[in-house]
């Protein structure tokens, strides 16, 4: 191979270039970095497991959604036997009151933008 | 739990309502217990087998009881009020009665229909012509009670309702109606540029054991809503005692909204 040395210099530069994001990432400690999500005003579980929520949150409410519009049902029992009112704005947002700080913040780090808040009203925070 | 002052009057609101409401037999349930929790709706929900409406035009003449009905309607229900005309969403609205009942063909009427304003609104036809021409399935008529349900979910603003619709009943949002409601209710979503929206008899309320806002605000009951299923209800005995007509009945729609004469 003609000019080796200066092949592979160049290579191992142009690899350090392309994956410069990804070093520069864990060198300021950003890699790890996982949104804070405020905790809920109200309650110490969710309508359902936690992890099920964080995970199945929007067949949750697909399903909520389906049942009081279509069907007219309207009561959700969690796990525990508590009884909800299976609302997006009036149940969701009363315990995780600040929609910013929780749901926001989570999808925009996923970036995820659900278009539910064309329609549903976020409640005002109260501080 | 604390109850506080809007809470307690909404408690004593209900159980008055639930006395005054018993012996004309509107409530599908018995009683009311003291204490509804307001976060859980299907305790005590209205229910009927066919609801309808019954509006007494005799108490119609007053022009503020009908735009008061309207106005509660739209109030609780994130209505937007926009001022072109063209843009207007409508659930209820009044009419001149010559205008209300053209096809009635009337030459002389008595003078106190010209008075009279006639309150509009989604008929609940038994057999809506809406619901057949809605590619989505985002309107139907509810089998258990006949409310003529909308999904605003599944609304793709096609518009092909409003075309069948002969009550004009049916609005479509040209615009975003967010800054164009003047208080906005945080019970009830409210609808967003590029879908259609109409009355639907007031479903979330029944749900939640509440009678429709329009009716609730007519004064001299004005406006009666109770099951025509059942020969008891006070809706049954109001089409007993008096004449009625209804909106165009020669187009085969069957409409479930009644007006006294
Ligand atoms: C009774 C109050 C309450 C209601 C109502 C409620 N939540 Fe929660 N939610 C909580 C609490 C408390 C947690 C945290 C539980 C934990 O840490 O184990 C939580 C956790 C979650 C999580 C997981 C967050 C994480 O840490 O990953 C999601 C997502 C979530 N909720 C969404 C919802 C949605 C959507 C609704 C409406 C369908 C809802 N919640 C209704 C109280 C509530
Ligand atoms: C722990 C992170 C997290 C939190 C907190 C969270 N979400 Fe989500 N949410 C997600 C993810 C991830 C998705 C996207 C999943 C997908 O695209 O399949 C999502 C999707 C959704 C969707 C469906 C969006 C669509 O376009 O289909 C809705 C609705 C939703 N979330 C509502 C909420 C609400 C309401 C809250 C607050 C009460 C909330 N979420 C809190 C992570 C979160
Ligand atoms: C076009 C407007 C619109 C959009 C967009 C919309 N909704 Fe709704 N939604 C409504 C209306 C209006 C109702 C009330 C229907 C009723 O009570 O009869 C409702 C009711 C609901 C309900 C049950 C009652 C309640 O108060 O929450 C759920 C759950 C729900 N929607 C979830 C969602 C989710 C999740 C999204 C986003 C993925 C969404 N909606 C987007 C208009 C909308």
């Amino acid at each position: 191979m003609y000019d080796a040395g200066k092949v592979i210099v160049g290579l191992v530069i142009f690899l350090a270039l392309l994956t410069f994001p990804t070093w520069y990432n864990v060198a300021t400690g950003k890699a790890t970095y996982v949104p804070e999500l405020e905790k809920a005003v109200k309650g110490d579980q969710c309508v359902a497991d936690t992890e099920y929520m964080r995970a199945e949150h929007m067949d949750l409410l697909n399903e909520w959604r389906d049942k009081v519009v279509r069907d007219g049902e309207r009561i959700h029992t969690a796990p525990d036997g508590t009884k909800y009112n299976m609302s997006l704005t009036m149940t969701c947002l009363d315990c995780h009151s600040n929609k910013a700080n929780f749901c926001d913040k989570c999808h925009d780090y996923l970036s995820v933008d659900p278009y539910c808040y064309d329609c549903h009203i976020i409640p005002e925070v109260t501080k | 739990m604390a109850v506080d002052r809007r809470k307690f009057l909404r408690l004593t609101g209900l159980a008055a309502l639930g006395v005054a409401a018993k012996p004309i037999g509107i409530l599908a349930q018995e009683d009311i217990p003291a204490e509804i929790s307001g976060k859980l709706p299907q305790e005590n929900p209205l229910t009927a087998k066919r609801w309808a409406m019954v509006v007494d035009l005799e108490k119609c003449r007053d022009h503020e009881n009908i735009k008061d009905c309207a106005a509660a309607c739209h109030r609780v229900h994130n209505v937007p009020e926009f001022d072109n005309p063209k843009d207007e969403i409508k659930w209820m609205w009044e009419e001149d009665f010559r205008h209300a009942f053209h096809e009635q063909e009337i030459e002389h009427l008595p003078e106190k229909f010209e008075y009279t304003k006639v309150p509009l609104l989604c008929n609940h036809c038994d057999n809506p012509p809406c619901v057949r021409v809605c590619p989505t399935g985002s309107t139907w008529k509810r089998e258990s009670d006949g409310i003529v349900m909308m999904d605003w979910h599944r609304c793709i603003g096609c518009r092909y309702c409003i075309a069948a619709c002969p009550y004009g009943s049916r609005s479509f949002n040209w615009r975003d109606p967010r800054p164009f409601i003047k208080e906005t209710t945080p019970e009830f979503p409210t609808r967003m540029r590029g879908v259609v929206e109409k009355c639907t008899f007031c479903e979330e309320r029944l749900a939640q054991g509440q009678i429709p806002a329009c009716v609730e605000a007519a004064k001299n009951d004005a406006i009666a809503f109770g099951d025509l299923e059942d020969p008891n209800s006070k809706v049954r005995e109001l089409l007993r005692e008096r004449y009625s007509i209804r909106r165009k009945p020669g187009l085969g729609t069957h409409p479930e909204v009644y007006y006294l004469l």
